[in-house]
């Protein structure tokens, strides 16, 4: 078990990368705690894959260090780092048995057939692998064959972290959830540093304590999945998790008011003292869920007009226009709602300021 | 009713029926056809029953024939199935090299079968001969093909080598880069050393391709005519008399169309049955009965 730290990592697949845009992964500084339940999160491409292989070892990075417990190991090869893998597609050795499945990384380490038997037993009981034992692996369901794949990591009792490339891409969903679950039980049980990687956000959510968010080659932020929801800090935080999305308006700052065309929209006063300092292109954010919808003027508020609305069973998604832009609302099913004009309030707490993308506080 | 009305559709297979009947099924039938009688000309010949089979089955010549063409073959496959997997090992991944070496490889596939067995006289005669003259004059080791058996036979196992490993090679190359790179990251997290990564990814992934490499390399090898015909003729003495070389002599230079119809019908089903067990083995090997 360890700490791992990237300590300025930068990744590019061109051999002489020049522009930004060469880089897979734009410098990246993070500390992963140990015994950590983590999900990194970003849609395909931003480097997510890229960045796990970093940490295991498969590929070496352009840039920076890698360090575990403080040690550097950028230069170790995968099988020197004591670190497990489970990839996308369930990788077996189709001729071996469940058990020797399990039992290989311990052999290639050299260890005594006891140790190893007692090991194995261990793990496949963990995993409820115990009946498949003398089965040949490549039988087995989708479901079984990525639980040997997490098996072979985690029968090393010395691993320092497991690392997951979206595991459960093959799995029906049905089983999705209950490999999900256990996977809690045994982060829960072996407090091992788990790192999994997903471009689905409820995934990402239920799995992890803490969130990573990649964009672009960047990790854009790191929270609570909670902090992610209240304050994300970076534009494409507020477009990806939640559903729908954050709304954006681009704006202009006259003291603590923000201008939309002409309309003024009140801010935090924090907000509004942070704004002073920056420059760049500044927009609005404000979640669906805190947007307030009034059908009678009320004092703050913006004219508006209701173009369509879905009523989603629990709760109902408004599409506002206002003034030429369209935002959406999340209210309570007993919401009041017809089509026709409103008057929407920004509350100040909860209306976030962005300044080329990035929160603003 | 109208079930029999529809039953015109069976005339489409009409063609592949005709097809079938000339290149197969006619042909063998004359062989067949010949094989149970005995014939001393054109429109002479006797009907014999089952004889022609015994003659063939108590013909020792053509027992030494059999048993030289398994050790041939054994040969074959023993050294060009392991020494192809070991020539796709060493092929190149990536860049310009995947092209040159794919062209060099096929290089001897592409020439005729009786130029090979020409190209090989010259190579080894001791005068000339590039390989012959080195052996004879460089190695001082008397090298003759024509004059002792064993040279006659280590000559045809090089030729024989030479042609057609680079097909087992070309096979178990694309078997190889067909295995997703996944596995070989997989095979470095668990770290596997490079004779695992071999033995338990490379090899069980390839058992489709090196099923087919065996199966061909094997029916080949058992039915080599052209190249031993022109390199030896079959000698010296009947060293290298394969079985092949020997039905050709029975046949067209001893005119005995019923024996060597015959055996030609039993050379037939040695191959058949042969096939068929590797088959079977091949398929089975590193399965396991998971239920």
């Amino acid at each position: 078990m360890a700490q791992i730290e990237m300590d300025g990592v930068a990744h590019s697949y061109l051999r002489h990368p020049e522009k930004d845009a060469d880089y897979a992964i734009k410098t990246i500084a993070n500390i992963w705690d140990d015994g950590g339940a983590y999900a990194l999160l970003g849609p395909s491409g931003c480097g997510k894959t890229t960045l796990l292989n970093i940490i295991s070892g498969l590929l070496t990075p352009t840039r920076g260090r890698v360090l575990y417990n403080g040690t550097d190991v950028t230069a170790l090869p995968p099988e020197k780092r004591n670190i497990a893998q489970v990839f996308q597609f369930p990788v077996l050795y189709d001729t071996m048995t469940v058990y020797e499945n399990l039992a290989f990384p311990l052999r290639n380490r050299g260890l005594e057939k006891d140790a190893i038997h007692r090991r194995v037993q261990e793990i496949a009981d963990i995993l409820d692998l115990t009946p498949f034992l003398k089965q040949k692996a490549y039988g087995l369901a989708a479901d079984a064959k990525q639980k040997i794949s997490l098996g072979r990591g985690l029968v090393r009792s010395d691993v320092a972290a497991i690392l997951f490339d979206e595991p459960l891409t093959v799995i029906d969903p049905h089983l999705k959830w209950h490999l999900r679950r256990k996977l809690k039980e045994i982060h829960e049980q072996l407090k091992l540093t788990l790192i999994y990687v997903t471009h689905d956000q409820m995934e990402a959510l239920t799995f992890a304590e803490k969130v990573v968010v990649m964009y672009e080659g960047e990790i854009v932020q790191t929270g609570t999945p909670e902090d992610l929801f209240e304050n994300p800090e970076h534009k494409f935080v507020g477009y990806f998790i939640g559903s729908p999305g954050m709304n954006f308006l681009s704006c202009r700052l006259e003291g603590n008011i923000a201008y939309v065309n002409g309309l003024g929209i009140k801010l935090g006063k924090q907000t509004a003292n942070a704004a002073q300092k920056t420059a760049g292109k500044l927009e609005i954010g404000i979640r669906p869920k805190y947007l307030e919808i009034s059908p009678r003027p009320v004092e703050n508020a913006l004219p508006a007009h209701v173009k369509s609305f879905e009523d989603l069973g629990s709760y109902k998604i408004a599409a506002i226009l206002l003034d030429e832009k369209t935002l959406y609302a999340r209210l309570p099913e007993d919401a009041p709602l017809a089509a026709g004009n409103v008057w929407i309030v920004f509350p100040p707490e909860k209306t976030k300021l962005y300044a080329d993308g990035r929160l603003v506080k | 009713m109208n079930k029999w009305e529809n039953n015109r559709a069976w005339l489409l297979t009409v063609p592949v029926l005709v097809i079938v009947a000339f290149s197969s099924i006619i042909p063998l039938m004359t062989v067949v056809n010949y094989s149970v009688q005995d014939i001393f000309g054109p429109g002479q010949s006797l009907f014999v029953g089952t004889e022609m089979y015994k003659n063939v089955l108590r013909d020792a010549r053509l027992h030494e024939a059999l048993w030289r063409q398994f050790l041939f073959s054994g040969l074959v496959l023993l050294i060009e199935i392991p020494l192809g997997i070991a020539l796709a090992l060493a092929m190149p991944k990536k860049g310009w090299g995947v092209s040159f070496s794919l062209v060099v490889m096929a290089l001897p596939l592409l020439i005729p079968w009786n130029t090979i067995g020409s190209i090989w006289i010259i190579f080894v005669r001791p005068d000339i001969g590039l390989f012959g003259a080195f052996v004879n004059n460089v190695l001082g080791i008397g090298f003759d093909h024509t004059a002792r058996p064993l040279d006659a036979w280590i000559t045809t196992l090089l030729m024989e080598i030479w042609h057609w490993t680079p097909l087992v090679a070309l096979l178990a190359y694309a078997g190889l880069r067909a295995i997703p790179e996944v596995y070989y990251q997989a095979a470095k997290i668990d770290g596997a050393s490079p004779w695992a990564t071999f033995r338990y990814i490379q090899l069980p992934k390839m058992r489709g391709v090196l099923t087919i490499a065996v199966l061909l390399r094997f029916m080949d090898s058992f039915l080599i005519y052209a190249e031993p015909f022109v390199l030896t003729g079959g000698g010296p003495g009947n060293s290298t008399t394969f079985l092949s070389i020997y039905l050709v002599k029975l046949a067209l230079g001893q005119f005995d169309l019923g024996t060597a119809g015959a055996f030609s019908l039993i050379y037939f089903l040695i191959i058949e049955i042969l096939c068929f067990v590797f088959y079977q083995v091949l398929k089975n090997v590193g399965k396991g009965t998971g239920t």
